[in-house]
């Protein structure tokens, strides 16, 4: 492996003073970026910064108002994703979309499967020719297997074994770790590493911030639209790279309040969805922010869904100030007053062709009433209320949800949820996918509402927000909890062997 | 009234009202015999069923489903009336119990839907063929005619010599029922929300089942209550009345800027969209266009008014793009040079 320097190797791909309009938005600005074979690059940025539209240029999905994009030092144009592929060019989306009931030897080699005489396919071929991508990137899957029912992180492995089949040379990886476990990212990091040690050039884009630190070799920072430098990480750190990102010193990442917990708010006594968890019992107290951490499938949003009424449960109860809960009955449990910001906020948090003031006004049917009907006066202002405490930052109130970045959605689910006032909110992985900017705000506000005695359940697959943001860590693993770790001893260790099921606790 | 948020977009309803208000002024203008007040309450009678069951179907496609079998409920209910009057009932009892039969007829359809998860589309045209299958049943190949004089004036009649029909006063307060109902309550409301996206409506705590299950049911009744209604307009109680009524509905909510696909609309274009082919229907007819040409103009409208919203908001777009363009951006300095 050669050491990436301008006056060493040339870059397999380059930016040069790419500049992209949409409207009157300017999304990039004169970036520059240039990609050595056998680097890591990760692309910093806040939300809206610019990343998207420039990995979609460099996908070929736009095409560039001004500047040059050189493969090999020669000036190339893409007129779409097929010539960007072409030229050696994947990306990795943070969702991959292959088809579920093709098996993922047939995901791979779609349309372009070795044939045999008269044009019949080569299943032998094909299957061997997955093994040795397989091999290739140093993990075991079956090439048989159908797609469907496959891990997100097992989806992402077949799309870049789909990458290296077309020989790209050059792999964009969009928020890869997104949606992974620590294992998982292990794994991943496992592959990266590989196909950089076999040339390949690895743009890297992840909101973690140590993730950068630990697979990547340099970074480009991008702000509101505008190049602001590409540099080496070593000797860098977390701070400066956040300062480079939101152009100033941020406040503290974890801002946790220490309170006094009050009375329990919230009790569930040996809950059980069957199939799903089993005999789940915790409190949360009023002040009190309590994580629940656990894999990816270890039931814990199942829990909440629950708790919560989305879904029924079949034993067990649940208590809200004392009032117990309606199986399957979300109405009911708002009336008590839970809250729940769900995992998922494009598809369950927001209506999104809705406006901000509706859909803040969802959570409000009942109490923005004059004589029966809407009162449209008060749903405006309670949606403008939360709106301007929360800072979302939007140009009017009647737009779509769907206009705003993600960190500004995330806080319209949250001003939703907050304007009911609940005494319980449960938060389901509150900043998956916002920038540290946002991040740092919810965190704040998370905890500014424990301080005036809201009893906190915060899901989240992102440890160090668990150990910065929890009073106390539960841990689930296959359905069941299995540990309860007080602040003062969680560490990443003791979660994860109690997420992993190591250890009993 | 409404105002869902297509902020700044043309908007199609109100296209379809100005379209409507052209259609009338140039009719009144050109087609001979079209201005005069015998047959413009000849037009809104016979749209009237049509409109009837119009605003029900609206709310349950801005929900996100849709009943086809309203065409047979009003057939049964229709048939069932011939065939109890038959027997000596009086009109009086016999209209009730039509009506607690569309609310059944409803609540079939809501319950398979919501209690069985099925889609709505397949459940109601299963139910189109079953209830229409029943009213053969009931009353075979009869025709019903001799109901009492009172009621066949009401529902044939207008008051006076106005254009206005006695039954369109009655309708106009269900139309302004069901706009508040749509457009001001939060039931309504969260009938968008659920159109837009259920699962976001059910993590809301909106009743999605409890929500659509009271919606097919108002539209059994709203379907039978049009069944009697039809039967008496028309003199005529026969099983096959109102046959294919139900596609006629649905093509004039559509043109009315409905989405298919649940949350968007007003029932004000809905019932813009109602009377404007109730219009051009009579027109053609004044016209002596054959009854299968009417057809083909009426399968075009309904292409056009899936399309027609499309375009508007693409036009929409357009236009802020532009505006977008032509302002003044400063260039930056490059930060790599």
């Amino acid at each position: 492996m050669t050491h990436p320097s301008t006056t060493g190797p040339a870059p397999v791909l380059a930016l040069r003073d790419i500049s992209k309009s949409f409207g009157a938005v300017r999304a990039l600005r004169d970036v520059s970026l240039e990609l050595f074979p056998g680097e890591v690059h990760a692309l910093a940025g806040e939300n809206g910064a610019g990343k998207s539209t420039l990995i979609k240029t460099l996908a070929g999905v736009h095409r560039p108002d001004a500047g040059q994009v050189l493969l090999d030092g020669e000036p190339v144009v893409f007129h779409g994703p097929g010539d960007a592929r072409d030229a050696g060019i994947a990306v990795i989306y943070q969702e991959p979309t292959l088809f579920p009931d093709l098996s993922i030897a047939e995901n791979i080699f779609m349309s372009r499967r070795p044939r045999r005489a008269l044009g019949r396919i080569d299943h032998r071929a094909t299957h061997e020719a997955t093994l040795a991508l397989m091999q290739r990137l140093g993990v075991e899957l079956d090439p048989d297997r159908p797609a469907r029912g496959l891990s997100i992180a097992d989806q992402q492995i077949v799309e870049i074994a789909k990458a290296l089949s077309f020989d790209a040379r050059v792999l964009i990886m969009d928020e890869p770790t997104a949606a992974l476990t620590g294992s998982e990212v292990a794994r991943l990091f496992g592959v990266v590493r590989t196909l950089r040690e076999q040339g390949a050039a690895v743009l890297f884009i992840s909101h973690r911030l140590e993730e950068i630190f630990q697979i990547c070799k340099r970074v480009t920072t991008l702000r509101d639209g505008a190049w602001i430098a590409s540099e080496p990480l070593d000797g860098m750190t977390e701070d400066d790279l956040v300062r480079r990102m939101v152009g100033r010193d941020l406040d503290e990442l974890y801002p946790k309040q220490d309170v006094q917990p009050g009375e329990v708010a919230l009790s569930v006594r040996r809950l059980t969805r069957e199939g799903v968890f089993t005999d789940v019992s915790f409190d949360v107290r009023r002040g009190e922010i309590v994580g629940l951490a656990g894999l990816v499938g270890a039931g814990r949003t199942e829990v909440a869904r629950a708790v919560f009424g989305i879904d029924r449960w079949d034993a067990g109860e649940v208590e809200v100030d004392g009032r117990k809960l309606t199986s399957g009955a979300p109405s009911t449990a708002m009336a008590s007053g839970l809250a729940l910001v769900p995992e998922d906020r494009r598809a369950q948090g927001l209506v999104m062709d809705m406006s901000i003031e509706r859909n803040i006004g969802l959570t409000g049917l009942r109490t923005t009433v004059k004589a029966g009907l809407m009162d449209r006066g008060a749903e405006r202002s309670r949606s403008l209320d939360w709106a301007v405490k929360l800072q979302v930052k939007y140009a009017r109130i009647a737009d779509t949800v769907n206009t705003l970045s993600g960190g500004n959605q995330q806080k319209v689910v949250l001003a939703k949820w907050l304007a009911t006032g609940p005494r319980v909110l449960i938060v389901d992985e509150p900043t998956r996918g916002i920038d540290v900017g946002t991040k740092a705000e919810v965190h704040r506000l998370l905890s500014e509402l424990a301080a005036d005695g809201v009893a906190v359940l915060m899901i989240s697959s992102d440890l160090p927000e668990i150990l910065g943001m929890a009073d106390r860590v539960l841990v689930m693993h296959e359905g069941r909890l299995t540990a309860e770790i007080p602040r003062s001893e969680a560490t990443e260790e003791t979660v994860m062997a109690a997420a992993t099921g190591r250890a009993a606790a | 009234m409404a105002d869902f948020s297509l902020s700044r977009a043309i908007r199609w309803d109100t296209v379809v009202g100005a379209l409507l208000i052209v259609v009338l002024l140039l009719s009144f203008g050109t087609v001979d015999g079209f201005g005069n007040a015998l047959n413009l309450s000849f037009l809104i009678g016979n749209t009237l069923p049509i409109a009837m069951i119009a605003l029900p179907m609206t709310l349950l496609v801005v929900s996100g489903e849709i009943d086809l079998s309203v065409a047979s409920t009003a057939g049964l209910s229709g048939a069932v009336m011939g065939a109890l009057w038959n027997q000596g009932m009086t009109i009086e009892t016999i209209i009730p119990i039509c009506l607690v039969l569309g609310v059944v007829c409803g609540l079939i359809n809501g319950l398979l839907v919501t209690r069985l998860g099925l889609p709505s589309l397949a459940v109601t045209i299963g139910t189109l063929a079953a209830y229409r299958g029943i009213a053969q049943i009931v009353l075979g190949s009869d025709a019903v005619t001799d109901f009492p004089t009172q009621y066949l004036d009401f529902a044939a009649g207008r008051i006076g010599d106005t254009f206005i029909p006695y039954a369109f006063l009655p309708f106009l307060v269900l139309l302004a029922i069901a706009v508040v109902a749509l457009h001001a309550t939060p039931f309504g409301r969260s009938i968008f929300a659920t159109g837009a996206s259920e699962e976001a409506a059910r993590f809301a705590g909106i009743r999605v089942k409890r929500q659509k299950l009271i919606l097919f049911t108002v539209t059994g009744l709203m379907a039978s209550l049009t069944g009697i209604f039809w039967a008496l307009h028309y003199a005529s109680a026969r099983y096959d009345n109102a046959t294919g009524l139900e596609l006629s509905v649905v093509a004039a909510v559509l043109l009315g800027g409905i989405d298919f696909d649940g949350g968007k609309g007003t029932l004000g274009g809905a019932i813009a969209g109602v009377f404007l082919l109730g219009a051009l229907q009579n027109v053609m007819s004044l016209q002596d266009v054959s009854a299968q040409s009417q057809i083909v103009v009426t399968g075009v409208l309904l292409v056009l008014s899936v399309l027609g919203p499309r375009v508007a908001r693409q036009i929409s777009v357009a236009r802020a793009g532009r505006r977008a363009a032509s302002a003044p951006v400063s260039k930056a300095p490059s930060p790599a040079s």
